[in-house]
């Protein structure tokens, strides 16, 4: 029995959020694929990617606590950081510096690029005094010619450098599409496995505060068909500081997606040096009657409908499903077979987004499993408006997810 | 007998003849001797903004063989291409350098392996400089297993890692930013050594090289912008494309040169004056002046945006591998007849090499998935589902 359950906590620790009660420590670098254990006895506590969501000492009393309310994944809960090791608060935007700091102090090969990411600080504070401690040509500021300087990251990479190439805005970067379509995707292939091109590309996107049309687009709707790159989004601090680190120590290009709202988001994390899985999925809430897949900030207001959903009576399961190319289909095969329900929630445009890909993927591989057609969720197809009432209802909000779920549930 | 050279050569080899130092009495095994020659260029250099190199050219027997059997190699190699191509045997895209074979020899003449070369689409003879060799072109051409991206890539995506060879660059100014990346990783690692990214007349007018150009000149890189100017692009001539087709000037705060493409010499000196230039004050502009016989592709004709008669006239008066051959003759360093055994024997290279490029099998249909993604992800590449699509096809 404490040999499962030291295969289980060790998985849980790399796909978790710490908001989970425990995480012991030792086992924290282990890697997820040696656990083996998928057996679901009844009213489960071991998940399907191995997550962990009882104590040592009280599992059902945990389990069932967990069905009657709903936990935000907001992981200000004290109760979830008192029990392990204690870790250090921060905001996310300082997880992703965090993140970046100690890559850029392991591997000198790892230099910033990007508009004021250097004197300046950032324009979201995420490469904050990292020039002065690195110096100009680690920390570089580029003028305003996304084009080139995604090119000449790119180029970099081809020799062995391990740029981290910064947007300032995701839309930007569609002036260096070109660029990152035909040079960072293909050259791995085109030249026939001789060149890697280990460059990171991020940069906040998504819809902000009235930012208006052009500042708030979803690149990864447009992103998600190039070959050969991958595409992670990050939704909480601890993700964000593990997505940068794997995303910096992959051999292949990686485009993380951040958002413009979440830099502030608050969470304990721990001390020690951790990855997240490039290609995983992390489950934010286990459930019984539908699936809820989603990402980076319709997470939050997928777990803020899930708190009404709960009072309702219903236990939704909800995934953050991080990895957007490739998905992850096994977590979210997992979830699928279970409830067979499911509802996708995205900020993406509804034409060509990632809820579509999504669809038809699930719909592909898991067509018998389903009780009900797929629901997507995902934002108007029209560009961001300005004033604040008609961009609240361009994104999806809480109040049509409980909608949906309702309809999905019937 | 030298004489009779003398006098059948062009006005403007008249500087050939003078040679100012002397050359071997008897013809020794020329290919081992490095006496030193002095030649000066055809023309003198065009500066902008620094002070142009000397017109005489230090070279020696070895080195002026060694040219005539690389660019014969080249120019019997693209040939080679087109006919191959007119049979079907190469497919899409093909774009064929001969006429400009000066550029990538005097380059390679003046550079070691370790300086970094990219360069666009017309990529066959640069990476024949690079020390690619015959086999890998053919079978990349042709699309087969032994070709130097396995198949994949094609006749636009050339690539030598081993000898910094970057590419192969099929969308036009894409690979000049990729080569100020190369400088920047250059100037990074501290190698004192340069790159040079070559780009041709129409790319000249890309946004995203003056972008490139002004972080080079901001950061100090030892890039130096090579403009292949053929003065075509495409179907378009320069003076229709350009506003001021003065390429080496376009860099206004960045140094410039122009150079006669067509002379081998002229470009290896340029060279060498440019990677001393960018490792110490920054990127440099070259203007190569030279042209292409063939069309823009195998698809163009070549002749309906120019003169059958500028095309001879320029072959006659210009042609990079008459020149170098002059100069072998008159400064007696082989007989006419050791320089056609020298063409006759590159003739029959580059025809055992197509008969063994043929041979050589098609990919396998596993190598469809392999190289999408570098191992990590496992070597097969996922779609939005991550099925592992195998190899196993219908």
């Amino acid at each position: 029995m404490a040999a499962i359950f030291q295969g289980v906590g060790a998985a849980a620790t790399l796909s978790s959020s710490p908001s989970n009660s425990f995480v012991p420590k030792k086992f924290l670098t282990s890697p997820r694929r040696s656990f083996s254990v998928r057996k679901v006895p009844s009213y489960v506590v071991v998940r399907s990617d191995g997550s962990v969501n009882f104590d040592l000492n009280s599992k059902s009393r945990r389990a069932q606590q967990l069905v009657a309310n709903a936990v935000a994944t907001k992981a200000d809960s004290s109760a979830a950081s008192s029990s392990s090791n204690p870790g250090h608060e921060l905001l996310l935007f300082e997880a992703l510096r965090e993140g970046l700091e100690e890559e850029m102090e392991r591997d000198p090969r790892v230099c910033v690029m990007g508009e004021d990411v250097g004197h300046y600080g950032g324009s979201y504070k995420v490469t904050k005094d990292l020039a002065k401690k690195f110096g100009d040509l680690r920390v570089l500021d580029t003028p305003i010619a996304e084009n080139s300087f995604t090119g000449m990251g790119i180029g970099a990479a081809m020799t062995g450098l391990r740029p981290v190439v910064e947007g300032m805005n995701m839309g930007f970067l569609l002036l260096a599409f070109n660029q990152i379509s035909n040079n960072c995707g293909m050259l791995h292939y085109t030249s026939g496995g001789q060149f890697t091109i280990p460059i990171v590309i991020r940069g906040p996107g998504g819809v902000g505060r009235q930012l208006g049309a052009e500042h708030s687009q979803r690149l990864e709707s447009y992103f998600q068909s190039i070959p050969g790159i991958q595409m992670v989004a990050c939704s909480t601090p601890y993700n964000a500081k593990g997505l940068m680190k794997a995303a910096i120590r992959s051999e292949n290009p990686v485009i993380l997606f951040e958002h413009v709202l979440l830099y502030n988001l608050k969470e304990r994390i721990p001390d020690e040096d951790y990855i997240c899985n490039l290609e995983e999925a992390e489950m934010v809430r286990p459930g019984e009657h539908v699936t809820i897949l989603t990402y980076s900030r319709m997470r939050y207001h997928v777990m803020q409908a899930a708190k009404t959903l709960v009072n309702k009576g219903y236990d939704p399961e909800v995934i953050d499903i991080r990895s957007l190319k490739p998905f992850d289909l096994y977590t979210i095969g997992n979830s699928v077979k279970k409830t067979h329900r499911v509802l996708i929630v995205e900020e993406c445009m509804r034409t060509g987004g990632i809820g579509a890909s999504l669809t038809a993927a699930i719909t592909e591989n898991f067509n018998d499993y389903l009780d009900a057609p797929i629901m997507c969720l995902s934002s108007q197809d029209v560009p961001t408006p300005y004033a604040g009432t008609l961009e609240e209802w361009t994104v999806v909000q809480p109040a049509q997810i409980v909608t949906a779920v309702e309809q999905l549930c019937r | 007998m030298a004489l009779s050279y003398l006098r059948s050569s062009s006005s403007r080899s008249v500087n050939l003849l003078k040679p100012l130092s002397s050359s071997l009495p008897l013809r020794r095994p020329i290919s081992t001797d490095t006496t030193p020659i002095t030649v000066e260029t055809s023309v003198p250099f065009t500066s902008h903004q620094c002070d142009a190199p000397s017109r005489s050219v230090e070279t020696n027997p070895k080195e002026l063989l060694t040219f005539f059997r690389d660019m014969a190699l080249m120019r019997r190699m693209e040939i080679a291409a087109d006919s191959l191509y007119k049979a079907k045997l190469i497919r899409g895209f093909c774009h064929l350098y001969d006429g400009q074979e000066a550029v990538a020899v005097g380059m390679e003449a003046a550079v070691t392996k370790k300086d970094c070369i990219i360069t666009a689409y017309r990529d066959h003879c640069t990476f024949i400089g690079r020390g690619g060799t015959l086999l890998e072109v053919f079978a990349e051409l042709m699309g087969r297993q032994a070709g130097c991206s396995k198949g994949k890539g094609g006749s636009m995506h050339f690539y030598k890692k081993d000898s910094n060879f970057y590419g192969g660059h099929g969308i036009v100014g894409a690979q000049v930013p990729l080569g100020c990346g190369l400088a920047f990783a250059q100037k990074y690692s501290k190698d004192e050594t340069v790159t040079f990214a070559l780009y041709g007349d129409g790319a000249a007018n890309q946004g995203q090289l003056f972008e490139a150009l002004n972080i080079s000149a901001l950061w100090d890189l030892p890039a130096i912008l090579v403009c292949e100017n053929n003065h075509y692009g495409m179907g378009t001539a320069e003076w229709r494309a350009a506003k001021s087709p003065a390429y080496y000037k376009r860099g206004d705060y960045v140094p410039g040169l122009k150079v006669d493409g067509m002379d081998a010499l002229a470009v290896k000196q340029a060279c060498k004056f440019a990677k001393e230039h960018a490792l110490k004050n920054g990127p440099i502009i070259l203007e190569m002046d030279t042209y292409r016989y063939h069309g823009h592709s195998m698809s163009d004709p070549g002749s309906t945006y120019r003169t059958r008669d500028e095309i001879s006239g320029v072959r006659q008066e210009r042609d990079p591998i008459e020149r170098i051959r002059k100069l072998i003759l008159s400064h007696d360093l082989a007989t006419e007849k050791e320089l056609k055994d020298i063409e006759k024997e590159v003739r029959k290279e580059v025809d055992d090499t197509i008969t063994q490029a043929k041979e050589s099998p098609m990919p396998e249909p596993s190598e469809l998935f392999t190289n999408v993604y570098a191992k990590g992800l496992g070597v097969e590449s996922f779609g939005a589902d991550r099925k592992e699509v195998r190899a196993t096809l219908p």
